[in-house]
């Protein structure tokens, strides 16, 4: 061993009371950082994952304007063949063909309007989880004058399976629309927004129905990750050569809110975490500048001794490393297990649930304990210790040794 | 026994300046740790205000009355009848300051081109401008005249996707009283633009008179709101509301209506004072490592007090006293950086860079920090009580100093 590094060890363990004290705001802070940030960054994964996985997928091919304006009008033409079309393009990830209409639905009793969707049955349960969410009766069959419906809007109409539903719209080209469907299943998400306004029929009846033809409105890609995401942008490319009024949009263009949410939640938790790390840095200044401080004379007798100034601030730099770094190791430690227990046991606080059902998030969530939400916190408060012994340092070059070794 | 304060805390002072780069590190570092506690809650109260005052403004009101079954069931069969007698009494006395009687059912409208379902309601404009219910903005047109105004008003979102427009006409289905489809052909007389884009495709506005006429109602209505300004202070009048509405109405509170807002507030308020605590834990350290090595340095100093005859408790209180004015400083310096960053604030942040984003919290684009005195005392009771109690170490080690072993250290 160096006899730097030496020095350094021992000069650290001379304030024993001190160097453990400073080594516990490390790890206290280290702990709540690791906790926090992985809380975080697990629930924005769960929040992408459930809110796309819910109904919008990654990718959606469409008409350009549709997203924003909805016009049945807006549609895209042969949607079952591309749809295959895209499945060759993007070997093994899920797609599905969509058309969406407005009608008045009714009941005996009741009259609502409601977004229909026209859903392959067979290809939907790969790009939405909805369909996987049954509460009563079953899924579509793809037999025509099938509807299942949201719970919310079951209950508003006041029918449940086997009970009818007179629909009543315009078609792609103005024309009447007008359908009666039985409901044979409902689907309870949790999320009211969906449960209330949920509708769907097999999409070869919903072209039939509404006069579409071979039109649908949209192609619903599910890929089995979000890095794929723009890969995939780019191999549907050749399917929009010959259709210019076709466009692909990704998720954030599908969701503008959820990015945002993500972007102002994280900006909001990276200035506390600042003040944190900010605090323990204050706690390293104030024990390294007064470690250096009562030392004057020994630094004093180390320079008329030959020792250089630039030598000594390294000596207080390595000082301040080995703190910082024991601050590390502890903090990763006490951190990765607190994080470990809670990737087991999940994580809740009192209101947490219906905050939750407002972002798609479970109840209770189980943070993954990953590298980025282990080392992230923790890296960033020893870099913080680190400058905080910058100052410290630097007052040893001022030091003059005769002056210095007659210091108090 | 007699306390000799002032010289405690004269002493306590100067002791506080014997190593002033220490003690100005650590004021700075409380400073930080206040000014965050009081700006980040600040930031926090004033972002769920703006929601729950936004949630209130749609919601609308502060309370509703409603049929039973109405909110199960939002149809016009679950009507009521206009507020009379007693109710009407109560509505009208203080603390209320506002009430309006609408209608609100589902209903599709339909253009030539597209139709859409919607919630129509049907209005008193006098009293939903009381209430402050109406759209902030007008873009084109008028806002409705009076109850009996056969316009529509129509948000400019719901507009472009009907592909209609100011002065054109559109068709109004909804379910009138014997279940039956009833429509009527209405003309727009206005396009509004809501803080909330889905708001604007949620909501059409028309004369409570002529939806009635269209529904078969004479003067039944399906909601009352009620609005008394201050939304935290609901269960003061409630109960009187309540009584007044008789058992064959539902008079419910915003907390329950809209539950998302209510736990929002709560856990706001949890989280303002966990928030507090973490931030002083981690202060903490730093401040008994400078009341202990400040302890550590005076040890001699201290053991020929106590060989001189100062008591072990007025040891005690001069490390505290110590303790005390350090945190009294930081405090200040604290709160007056806090007021600081938030005076010039008071006009809102701008936030429109994750508008979309905060729509899922149902923020506009604005936030306004809400700087609240209980939030400054908290944060003040926070600091001195815990900020006392890690002091007692410390000053408890101080005051059991062996006098002898003391004085013989160098």
């Amino acid at each position: 061993m160096n006899i730097t590094w030496r020095l350094a060890w021992r000069n650290l363990w001379r304030r024993r009371r001190r160097t453990w004290l400073t080594v516990g705001a490390m790890v206290f802070c280290n702990t709540l950082l690791i906790f926090l940030i992985s809380v975080q960054l697990g629930s924005y994964q769960m929040m992408i994952d459930n809110s796309l996985g819910a109904f919008s997928g990654h990718l959606q091919l469409q008409h350009e304007g549709f997203d924003e304006d909805q016009r049945i009008r807006q549609s895209v033409p042969a949607v079952t063949e591309r749809a295959l079309q895209v499945e060759a393009l993007l070997a093994g990830e899920a797609v599905a063909a969509r058309g969406v209409a407005y009608a008045l639905a009714s009941s005996e009793e009741r009259s609502f309007g409601i977004q229909v969707t026209g859903v392959q049955p067979a290809r939907e349960p790969g790009v939405s989880t909805l369909p996987g969410l049954l509460r009563e009766g079953r899924y579509l069959s793809g037999a025509d004058g099938e509807i299942v419906v949201g719970a919310l809007l079951a209950r508003n109409l006041r029918v449940g399976p086997g009970d009818e539903i007179t629909m009543l719209g315009s078609g792609r080209d103005g024309s009447f629309a007008a359908a009666i469907a039985t409901v044979v299943g409902i689907i309870e998400s949790g999320i009211p927004e969906l449960d209330r306004a949920l509708a769907q029929v097999s999409l070869p009846w919903f072209q039939a129905v509404f006069n579409m033809g071979d039109h649908g409105h949209s192609l619903v890609v599910r890929l089995r990750n979000l890095e794929r995401v723009p890969a995939a942008v780019v191999a549907l490319q050749p399917l929009l050569a010959g259709a210019p009024e076709l466009v692909v949009l990704d998720w954030d263009q599908l969701q503008p809110g959820l990015r945002q949410a993500i972007r102002s939640d994280m900006v909001s938790a990276w200035v506390m975490y600042g003040v944190l790390i900010l605090l323990v840095a204050f706690s390293v200044l104030n024990t390294q500048l007064m470690s250096v401080l009562e030392r004057t004379r020994e630094f004093g007798v180390m320079l008329a001794l030959g020792v250089s100034p630039g030598r000594l601030a390294r000596l207080v730099g390595l000082e301040t490393a080995l703190l910082a770094a024991l601050g590390l190791a502890l903090g990763v430690a006490a951190g990765g297990l607190l994080g470990w227990y809670l990737q087991q046991a999940g994580f809740t606080f009192p209101g947490m649930e219906e905050m939750n059902a407002r972002f798609n998030l479970p109840e209770r969530i189980y943070p993954p304990v990953t590298l980025a939400s282990l080392l992230w916190g923790p890296l960033t408060v020893f870099l913080g210790a680190l400058l905080a012994a910058v100052y410290p340092a630097l007052r040893l070059f001022g030091l003059q040794p005769v002056s210095a070794m007659r210091a108090g | 026994m007699h306390w000799p304060l002032t010289s405690l805390l004269t002493l306590a002072w100067r002791n506080l300046w014997r190593n002033y780069r220490r003690t100005l590190i650590m004021l700075l570092a409380i400073a930080l740790g206040v000014w965050a506690m009081i700006v980040m809650s600040a930031l926090m109260r004033g972002m769920t205000d703006q929601m729950v005052r936004n949630g209130l403004a749609t919601l609308p009101g502060e309370a509703q009355i409603h049929h039973p079954d109405f909110r199960l069931d939002p149809s016009v069969v679950n009507h009521m009848s206009m507020p009379a007698g007693n109710l009407l009494a109560q509505l009208n006395s203080a603390p209320i300051t506002a009430w309006a009687a609408r209608l609100r059912v589902p209903a599709v409208l339909a253009s030539e081109y597209a139709s859409r379902g919607v919630t129509v309601l049907g209005v008193d404009p006098v009293q939903e401008a009381a209430l402050g219910s109406l759209p902030e903005t007008l873009l084109e047109g008028r806002m409705l005249a009076s109850p009996d105004d056969r316009g529509i008003l129509l948000g400019a979102s719901l507009a472009r996707r009907l592909d209609t427009g100011l002065g054109k006409r559109i068709v109004l289905m909804s379910q009138d009283t014997e279940n039956n489809v009833a429509d009527r052909g209405v003309r727009v007389v206005g396009v509004y633009r809501a803080r909330l884009q889905g708001d604007e495709e949620r909501f059409a506005y028309v004369g409570r008179g002529a939806l009635q006429e269209l529904l078969g109602l004479e003067q039944e209505v399906t909601e009352i709101a009620v609005s008394a300004a201050d939304y935290r202070a609901v269960d003061a009048w409630l109960p009187a509301l309540r009584a007044s509405a008789g058992p064959g109405l539902e008079v419910l509170g915003w907390t329950e209506l809209h539950t998302f807002l209510g736990t929002m507030l709560a856990v706001q308020e949890g989280f303002v004072l966990v928030f507090m605590v973490v931030v002083f834990l981690v202060l903490s350290f730093g401040l008994i490592n400078t009341l202990v090595m400040a302890v550590f340095e005076r040890t001699r100093e201290l053991g020929l007090m106590q060989a001189l005859g100062m008591r072990p408790a007025l040891i005690l209180s001069q490390v505290l006293l110590e303790s005390l004015q350090l945190l009294a400083l930081g405090l200040l310096a604290g709160n007056g950086l806090a007021l600081a960053t938030l005076l010039p604030l008071r006009d809102g942040v701008d936030i429109s860079a994750v508008a979309e984003g905060m729509e899922m919290m149902e923020m506009g684009t604005t936030l306004y920090p809400l700087l609240a005195v209980n939030d400054m005392l908290l944060s003040t009771a926070v600091v001195l009580t815990l900020g006392l109690l890690a002091s007692l170490l410390p000053a408890w080690r101080a005051s059991r100093l062996d006098p002898v072993r003391a004085l013989a250290r160098h």
